[in-house]
């Protein structure tokens, strides 16, 4: 009676529309939405690819490179960047050709000729220097060598992609390794900040009550820290005896201390949102234990937007890092990474006469908005049943 | 009346139920006040029988409603529950060990079908989880259950690998009333179940759940701020006014013959499906009063067209005034109110509350 005809109601409903399309939507789970909306946003996928690229080189750092980074080499002092020839006269013949330098008797200042006759031969995964791919596999190749009838000879010794720096080592290879400490040395910082923000958030909106009021009030002195006095002070604090990294390691650690407050918010905020959800209401007159609650039916609400924050917080944490070690509290040499090499790139004389120390720059900003885009699309899409 | 059960205890025994929400201030949380959301109410319900619960929004009926479940906990008062005729469990004194027995055999069907129902989880989840948390481990067996469960709510099975998503609220509702009926409750609290859908979905749910008591015989607390849907499927009726009861009665009476003034204002915008019988409508004056800072005497006196001085210094008592006719008015003796057989005779004859289907047509 009644029931054969609600019943009818919704088949028919359902039938009509009962098109392939349909059933794939109603059956995708929430990552398949999610990647699906992703997919959508084109500037986000072209960021997705410049990172993967970034972190291959980081990776593979050994491979990219073709220099020593910290070799100098008085000879080779601030020498421009050297275009590879592809072709000559004959056809495909990547070269690089040779220069001759002196110093001009007048300023002082290191001059090169091309010498435009005597092409050196290059390669494409060379044989070079040896390494470790990834601290354990022996290989000698790289992405850039000098020809084998140059008679043994090492690419550092001719090719200059990039240019060198005032002490004669290559910028190209300095880059490739800055990026492998800059795009890692902050993870640490995030990972730890966003595990923080996680837990204390979590508590503060779950609780609720008096924790949560405590909680954020040390929230907000916290954001009231003017960072960048802190930080002189901690870098100037620390022991004599730490190493660079030790030092630079405990400045991550401590912007971790001060990051982690804005994903402790928005836990919070998820928190306090789902706990007055009726599905999760649901759940507990179902009888389902606390834990199950938590991770079955809160956690994965807001998983996406968490997985968002942190691909938001990493460029914080670089910037961070490049602006520290440009004011000389972050690393300093001999560890190479973005902000150390741009420090060389303080002072007039870099701008007029070798610009090319600015370089490193662009990775910087590529990076960041690589960054920035991803943690756009990714937050865009995280939320499949949004709006 | 209703019928009682074999040894005349009734399912649901609710006995000064209270529910205070403190208002907090100032860095330390000091309680400044409370908001009395449920101020002392008492009713029960028998086996089999639908107690329909009534009254403006904020007016404590949701509280009511879960503070039975324990989804929240009350401030002060008995809720004794008789899952079967030689038990009963005071819920609101019950461990979270004890709760988690007890919530098989009374079940929630939320409002809101969007927001009860987990977007991150297919119907056979949604539906299997109070199986699974209480111990159906066997995914066949449950996958079994749930095909039976959204087969009696009219849905196909072969929809439970969808999500949420995939469904409009009538349906979403459908799967929240399979998920509520998934441990065969006996108690089943639905919280204003119609009131977020369409008015054509609406008889249809309102069927559905008539048919389920039927088959599976169920008790219902019913919820509603609207009596026109209470109209067709309660057995009797209660009506709240700020935490308070006012009246309850048997449905007929309650429509029929109202003693409480509030009662009369709610039944005269029941919608009239006549237009010929253009009837008086009693627009009440003013706010629901704030159950925070509540009028003195009888809170329903400000808007109270009826109001002596008596109504502004006294608290009322809740009287029997008729066998199975409860009152709260100073005035509920001798006032003469208005019911909708004054505008209207009801169309479903006094007794035949079984056979909804013929008169829950939409007043639209």
């Amino acid at each position: 009676m009644a029931e054969d005809h609600t019943t009818r109601t919704i088949e028919s409903t359902v039938a009509v529309g009962g098109a392939r399309e349909e059933e794939r939507i109603s059956v995708a789970t929430q990552w398949q939405l999610t990647w699906w909306r992703f997919r959508k946003h084109k500037v986000a996928n072209i960021a997705a690819i410049v990172l993967i690229t970034y972190y291959v080189v980081v990776l593979f750092a050994d491979f990219f490179a073709y220099a020593d980074p910290n070799l100098p080499a008085a000879k080779r002092g601030l020498l421009p960047p050297q275009p590879i020839h592809l072709f000559d006269d004959d056809g495909w013949n990547p070269h690089v050709l040779a220069f001759e330098g002196s110093r001009d008797p007048e300023t002082f200042e290191r001059v090169y000729e091309i010498l435009g006759d005597q092409p050196i031969s290059v390669q494409f995964f060379a044989q070079g220097l040896e390494y470790e791919i990834l601290g354990i596999i022996p290989w000698d190749r790289h992405l850039i060598g000098v020809s084998d009838d140059a008679g043994g000879a090492l690419a550092q010794e001719h090719v200059s992609l990039l240019g060198t720096d005032i002490q004669g080592r290559d910028m190209w290879s300095r880059i490739v390794f800055a990026t492998r400490i800059s795009m890692t040395i902050g993870l640490i910082a995030v990972a730890i900040s966003q595990i923080l923000g996680i837990v204390i958030g979590g508590v503060s909106g779950y609780f609720g009550g008096l924790i949560d009021t405590v909680i954020q009030r040390i929230i907000e002195i916290v954001r009231s820290i003017p960072q960048i006095p802190l930080l002189m002070g901690i870098a100037a604090a620390v022991p004599k005896d730490w190493s660079i990294e030790q030092i630079y390691f405990a400045i991550t650690i401590l912007l971790a201390l001060i990051l982690w407050t804005e994903l402790a918010r928005v836990v919070r905020g998820r928190f306090l949102s789902l706990r007055e959800e009726d599905f999760v209401m649901a759940a507990e007159l179902a009888g389902a234990s606390r834990m199950r609650i938590i991770l079955r039916h809160m956690v994965p609400s807001f998983l996406s937007h968490i997985i968002a924050a942190t691909t938001l917080a990493i460029p914080t944490i670089i910037i961070s890092e490049t602006s520290l070690s440009f004011l000389g509290l972050g690393l300093r040499p001999p560890a190479i990474s973005w902000g150390v090499l741009l420090q060389q790139a303080q002072n007039i004389q870099t701008l007029a006469l070798s610009p090319w120390l600015l370089l490193p720059a662009l990775p910087v900003i590529v990076a960041i908005l690589a960054f920035n885009f991803l943690g756009d699309g990714l937050r865009d899409a995280a939320d499949p049943y949004g709006t | 009346m209703t019928v009682e059960g074999p040894n005349g205890h009734p399912l649901l025994e609710v006995k000064r139920l209270k529910k205070n929400f403190p208002i907090r201030k100032g860095f330390m949380r000091r309680e400044v006040g409370a908001v009395r959301a449920v101020d002392d109410v008492s009713f029960h319900i028998d086996r089999g029988e639908t107690l329909s619960l009534v009254g403006e929004s904020g007016c404590g009926k949701t509280t009511t409603a879960r503070c039975i479940l324990r989804a929240i906990d009350p401030t002060d008062g008995q809720i004794l529950f008789r899952p079967t005729e030689d038990t009963v469990f005071d819920v609101a004194q019950s461990t979270r060990r004890e709760l988690r027995r007890l919530r098989r055999d009374m079940q929630m069907i939320f409002q809101d079908p969007f927001s009860s129902l987990n977007p991150r989880f297919p119907l056979l989840e949604i539906v299997g989880e109070p199986l699974l948390v209480n111990g159906m481990r066997s995914g066949r067996e449950r996958q079994e259950r749930v095909e039976e469960l959204l087969r009696l709510v009219g849905m196909r099975p072969e929809y439970m690998r969808r999500f949420p998503h995939a469904f409009s609220g009538g349906q979403r509702q459908r799967i929240g009333i399979a998920r509520a009926l998934a441990l065969n409750p006996r108690l089943v609290v639905a919280d204003e179940p119609v009131s977020a859908l369409d008015v054509s979905v609406q008889a249809q749910i309102l069927n559905l759940l008539l048919e389920l008591q039927q088959k599976l015989g169920l008790t219902y607390l019913f919820v509603a701020h609207d009596l026109s849907v209470v109209k067709h499927l309660s057995d009797r009726v209660a009506v709240m006014y700020v935490g308070r009861l006012v009246e309850m009665t048997d449905r007929e009476r309650l429509f029929n013959s109202p003693r409480h003034p509030y009662t009369e204002a709610l039944l005269s915008s029941v919608p009239e499906p006549d237009p010929r019988r253009r009837s008086q409508r009693i627009v009440l004056e003013g706010e629901v009063a704030n159950p925070a800072a509540p009028p003195s005497g009888c809170y329903f006196h400000p808007r109270c067209r009826y109001a002596q001085d008596v109504c502004r210094t006294d608290t009322p008592v809740w009287e029997e005034v008729a066998e199975g006719h409860w009152v709260a008015c100073h005035r509920g003796k001798e006032l003469e109110l208005a019911g909708v057989r004054d505008r209207l005779p009801m169309n479903t004859a006094a007794g035949n509350s079984t056979n909804p289907a013929t008169n829950v047509t939409p007043a639209a």
